[in-house]
């Protein structure tokens, strides 16, 4: 017979490991934000690129449905795909230059 | 209502060169609008051309042909200043024609 | 060059006074429209010493001895027609205060296409064709077009059509705003963007006469002078802006807003590229 308090310690050992398994709302929350600011940055540099939306749409998607883990990987992707496309406007300041017929 | 169809019609020698802009949205049926309905089937089905009294080219279309189609044609015959008559019926029913002057 | 720099570091100091660190970045690179022409012509020219040069107004039918086969005969009927006729209709019919089209242009709107874009100074920014449209209809009290098709496409293709043949006269004015706006047209044709990350040039200047899927690219040089088009592609008609909108895109990028400035910019510098080319507009592309 197992006593109530050595079936909360059992619990309580049980549920970290199942924080580390599944992406928190938390985590996606935050993922999401982050992929938001630089998705705003690159279309306030006049360079978004539509696969950023779509993956940030779906992430945002996924929270609302509650599938976590999918949200937190649809929002690496936007951001991965923003910084893309910020490097891209950073590095075209210069490089334009040296396309230009001569 | 200005006319749909446009002619320009030449009579040489011995044969007459024909062109035609016929301004109609040929829509095929298939296509589907910003809002994902279907845009309905709208196209030519019929166009003769008429002269003399006779019918000297029929063409029968349909949802492969482009929007605002243009045909370019020759019959033997034919002299400046005659009648070239063009009808087209669509496969909604409607319908237009127009005269125009052999040059 | 020595005859640019007295005017140029003048401009430079006046920079310098009204906006700090500017006249660092100006000595550093001087905004000379004039030579980039010289440049700019002389490359095409000699990358095809076989195409007349008043011919690169025809685009990709300038570069393919069979297209242009094809265009010729269509040429004889064009697929532009209609619009032209509701373009003139439109253009001759008045606004509800009584005025049209022709009295915001000089010279009623007849034979002036070919000096657009030009630099307002008044405004302070490029002003397309397109642009001086909806200028002319919000001004009268009436609501601008879309800026990409149907309407704008048809008075724009009829104002075209009176100034077919005319060389383009586009002028950049030795004022630090508008060799600003022709610089950031000028940069945003040589950039890079998209996932696809292709600049305009890297189509137009590097691959003209060449095939990307199964379009022959037309050549940078002379590419405003036919616009606005009939584009099978489209069936229908398309201005200048559904032309850059549809780019992005097709690069994975997503298109600016239809009235953008840097539209406006790089037609500005495309067209100064082409002064001396006539307009060949309106045109019919695949």
């Amino acid at each position: 017979m197992v006593s109530a308090f050595a079936r909360t310690a059992l619990v309580a050992l049980l549920l970290p490991a199942s924080a580390v398994l599944a992406a928190s709302a938390q985590e996606t929350k935050e993922a999401y934000s982050a992929a938001k600011a630089l998705s705003d940055k690159a279309a306030a540099n006049k360079n978004q690129w539509p696969a950023t939306l779509t993956a940030l749409a779906a992430a945002k998607a996924a929270i609302e449905a509650g599938r976590h883990d999918e949200a937190l990987s649809k929002a690496k992707e936007a951001e991965a795909l923003a910084r893309a496309s910020i490097e891209q406007t950073e590095r075209e300041k210069t490089a334009w230059k040296d396309a230009v017929i001569r | 209502m200005p006319s749909t169809i446009r002619v320009r019609a030449s009579a040489g020698a011995e044969q007459t060169d024909v062109q035609s802009l016929i301004q109609h949205p040929m829509d095929s049926g298939y296509v589907k609008d910003a809002k994902g309905e279907l845009i309905p089937a709208h196209y030519i089905e019929t166009v003769t051309f008429e002269h003399g009294g006779k019918v000297v080219f029929t063409a029968f279309w349909g949802p492969a042909v482009s929007k605002d189609p243009y045909l370019k044609f020759k019959f033997s015959g034919g002299k400046k200043g005659d009648d070239l008559k063009v009808t087209w019926t669509d496969n909604l029913g409607k319908t237009d024609s127009s005269v125009s002057k052999l040059g | 060059m020595k005859a640019l720099l007295a005017p140029a570091a003048g401009l430079a100091l006046a920079l310098s006074i009204a906006i700090p660190g500017i006249a660092d970045a100006w000595a550093a690179e001087m905004v000379d429209p004039k030579a980039d022409l010289k440049t700019f012509q002389a490359y095409f020219y000699e990358k095809f010493p076989n195409v007349k040069h008043e011919d690169f107004v025809n685009g990709p039918y300038s570069m393919d001895e069979g297209m242009r086969k094809q265009w010729e005969e269509k040429e004889e009927f064009p697929p532009y027609d209609f619009a032209i006729e509701k373009g003139k209709e439109l253009f001759e019919t008045p606004f509800k205060n009584g005025k049209t089209f022709a009295d915001c242009f000089e010279n009623g709107g007849i034979g002036v296409r070919q000096n657009f874009p030009r630099f307002d100074l008044k405004l302070g920014e490029v002003v397309t064709l397109e642009y001086a449209v909806n200028r002319c209809l919000t001004e009268n009290g009436e609501t601008p077009y879309s800026y990409v098709k149907d309407e704008m496409a048809a008075v724009t293709a009829y104002m075209a059509s009176t100034s077919r043949g005319k060389p383009f006269a586009i002028d950049v004015p030795n004022d630090p705003r508008a060799l600003a706006a022709y610089e950031a047209g000028k940069q945003y044709f040589y950039t890079r963007r998209g996932q696809l990350n292709f600049s305009c040039a890297s189509c137009h200047v590097q691959n003209p006469g060449n095939r990307i899927r199964a379009e022959v690219l037309a050549p940078a040089l002379g590419i405003t002078a036919a616009l606005p088009i009939y584009r099978s592609e489209w069936g229908g008609m398309g201005t200048a802006t559904r032309r850059y909108m549809s780019c992005n895109s097709q690069v994975r990028g997503t298109p600016l807003a239809p009235d953008d400035e840097l539209y406006r910019d790089v037609d500005y510098f495309l067209s100064f590229m082409s002064n001396g080319l006539p307009i060949s507009g309106p045109g019919a592309r695949p």
